[in-house]
């Protein structure tokens, strides 16, 4: 048992999958001589050398492209992509090539590779440093989507992303990069596709990602205080959707909140609202409502982000107004 | 043919002066090229015309759906790089990939199927014209968005390398993507890794419709910018097979000894529009003309004569190849259309495409 940082578990976790697979490789941007611009790579350059871990130009076509190119040929490849934002600079190679082409090849092609990225706000890094991007990546066909919310978890989801065939992008929440968790020794493997009740409650659901699962949880134990029991469901990866622990949990407590870092539009949880307003109307005791960042680019200053993102006293407050 | 001069009058591209072909060099055909080798070419470059023709008979039949993208005028090049390409080794493609998916050996009558959105299609009728692809040629994928395949390209050799395997990818685009970021991104990173990877520009001077010079800071697209990675300038005729073998043959030995990348120019016309729906109506006519007059195939049949092959044995090999094509066009039309259980499958590795329990 050693107590981790969720940094420290990034490259726990890769370092775990590259020792066990010797032809496993990564590339990106600062990650090898300087262990990462959020230090999540530190030490691998060391263990695993230059050949394994390797400095890229700033050119992120070219490192998903590699990768791509890399696994549909033999070698399993982690990239990074340094901010999320930047998928934006290289989402042909996402969305229409790594995501499209086993498909397009009727299965001639296998692409096991994870793009890991830094995601979220909260860092007072402005517009294009702070996205939460989770719905870019899983509004495509052929991607699968990871968002940890724990040390452990990072590990976890990160043995079992590599170890998936299928092309993974594994979000890491740049606010949460110094929580710390004790985490058991030896291998740890969790699988994708299978959310978490991280909370009992029989009043409420309430269904958060990443950074947004701490804040529910806080949410939820004042919530208590007022005599409202939420539960709490840590939905870890978007793609595959694990719905059966939403609708079940949903069953029992007839009412959903999610709590969404993503601009309004298009948020992950408006499928969660659709696939429960589909399938569970009818033990439903209210709306299912969206707690999320208005629909607005994330502002750099420190009291503007902090009123954009989803707090606790909002989730809080929201409950209770329309739980009342 | 007319030129239509259009209402505003600025961009009647038909109206500028032609870009003409360079004369033949008959000094190729002293090449230290193996008659038996030429002959191969010979065969695989009417194999390319003949089913281009036939890709487009079916157009006009209106068995083919959808686009495509011919590569009639350009058969050389392909021809000549797979010729000098070894088993195991790598082929990207663009959009406009039949020509160099049948050059490495994949059976033209799935590939035609494949067009015709056929079950019995080199990918089940799932990717189309665009995205041919024959992993067990070695054939990688044909990709439709413009630069990509440089990028991928650079992975299997950065693989290869990896695993010492001495297996080398070779890389083909049009001129026009010489001026998007993934070309330049992949080239340096391939000259910085020393990659065992040959990108090969076919240029045939008109970036869909409209003049690659016009659009481009030099006046060789690729060619021109080799010296910014690091890399030679090639320039080699692009429809002359022997030629394009030579050149391929050396950087594809240079990739395989690991002196690292090259980046070849190869100069070519394309005979037709861009795509099926193009009747190519804006280019000056006597440069059409001149292009034509340098079309690859008679040129390397006349060598062939040259060279001593009695005629009777090229129109045999005109004659199988014919025989052959017809068969692939049976083959495909032969083909069900793909039913309702080939829709849901082959998103994941599992087989299927489940995104939730």
């Amino acid at each position: 048992m050693a107590e981790l940082t969720y940094r420290n578990a990034v490259a726990h976790g890769i370092a775990q999958e590259m020792r066990r697979d010797p032809n496993l490789v990564m590339l990106g941007e600062d990650i090898a001589g300087a262990g990462g611009v959020f230090k999540t790579t530190v030490g691998l350059l060391d263990e695993f050398g230059p050949e394994r871990v390797r400095d890229t130009p700033i050119s992120e076509q070219a490192i998903l492209g590699a990768a791509m190119g890399a696994a549909m040929t033999g070698i399993p490849v982690i990239a990074e992509i340094m901010f999320s934002d930047f998928i934006a600079v290289c989402f042909d190679l996402l969305a229409n090539e790594i995501a499209k082409s086993r498909y397009m090849t009727a299965g001639q092609v296998s692409i096991p590779i994870v793009v890991r990225t830094a995601n979220g706000g909260g860092s007072r890094f402005g517009a294009q440093h702070s996205q939460s991007v989770e719905n870019w990546v899983m509004m495509i066909p052929g991607l699968k989507v990871v968002a940890p919310s724990t040390p452990l978890d990072v590990v976890g989801l990160m043995a079992a992303s590599v170890r998936d065939p299928d092309p993974v992008v594994f979000l890491e929440h740049k606010s949460l990069m110094a929580d710390k968790q004790d985490v058991p020794d030896g291998e740890i493997v969790d699988e994708l596709g299978v959310a978490r009740v991280v909370r009992e409650g029989s009043d409420c659901t309430i269904a958060a990602l990443a950074l947004m699962v701490p804040r529910a949880l806080e949410a939820a134990a004042r919530l208590e205080d007022q005599g409202i029991s939420a539960e709490v469901i840590d939905v870890r990866t978007l793609v595959p959707l694990d719905t059966q622990a939403i609708l079940g949990s949903v069953t029992k407590t007839s009412r959903l909140f999610t709590v969404e870092e993503n601009p309004r539009l298009c948020g992950w949880g408006a499928e969660i609202a659709s696939i429960v307003s589909d399938e569970v109307f009818w033990d439903l005791d209210g709306p299912v409502v969206r707690i999320t960042t208005p629909h607005i680019p994330l502002p750099a200053a420190e009291a503007l982000e902090d009123m954009a993102i989803p707090s606790v006293d909002l989730v809080t407050e929201t409950i209770t107004k329309r739980m009342g | 043919m007319t030129t239509q001069i259009r209402d505003e009058g600025l961009y009647d591209y038909a109206l500028r002066e032609p870009r003409l072909p360079e004369p033949e060099n008959r000094d190729n055909d002293r090449l230290d090229i193996p008659i038996d080798t030429r002959l191969e070419m010979y065969e695989t470059q009417q194999l390319l015309r003949q089913f281009e023709k036939r890709a487009y008979d079916l157009f006009m039949q209106n068995l083919v759906k959808g686009t495509s993208h011919l590569s009639l005028g350009q058969e050389a090049i392909a021809t000549g790089f797979a010729r000098a390409q070894r088993d195991g080794d790598y082929t990207f493609a663009t959009y406009r990939g039949h020509a160099h998916t049948l050059a490495r050996g994949a059976d033209p009558g799935a590939v035609l199927a494949e067009l015709l959105g056929r079950e019995n299609g080199i990918l089940k009728g799932k990717g189309g014209s665009m995205h041919l692809t024959s992993v067990e040629h070695g054939m990688m994928g044909s990709y439709a968005i413009i630069g990509a395949q440089l990028t991928i390209a650079n992975g299997a050799a950065w693989s290869a390398q990896m695993r010492g395997s001495g297996q080398v990818a070779v890389c083909f685009f049009g001129d026009g993507t010489t001026n998007i970021g993934a070309f330049h991104e992949a080239l340096n990173m391939a000259a910085i890794w020393r990659l065992p990877v040959v990108f090969v520009c076919e240029n045939n001077l008109w970036m869909e419709y409209t003049p690659i010079d016009l659009i481009t800071a030099v006046p060789n697209p690729a060619a021109d910018r080799a010296a910014a990675y690091g890399l030679e300038s090639i320039i080699v005729d692009g429809n002359d097979a022997d030629a394009v073998y030579e050149t391929a043959a050396r950087v594809i030995d240079r990739a395989r000894r690991g002196d690292g990348p090259s980046l070849v120019e190869a100069h070519t016309y394309r005979e037709q529009g861009h795509s099926r729906a193009d009747p190519a109506k804006y280019r000056p006519p006597s440069e059409v003309e001149a292009w034509k007059a340098r079309d690859p195939i008679p040129m390397y049949h006349e060598r062939l004569l040259r060279l001593g092959v009695p005629e009777g044995d090229l129109s045999a090999i005109q004659q199988d190849v014919a025989r052959r094509v017809d068969e692939a066009t049976e083959f495909a039309k032969s083909g069900a259309h793909p039913g309702e259980e080939h829709l849901m499958t082959d998103v994941w590795a599992d087989g299927g495409s489940a995104w939730r329990n």
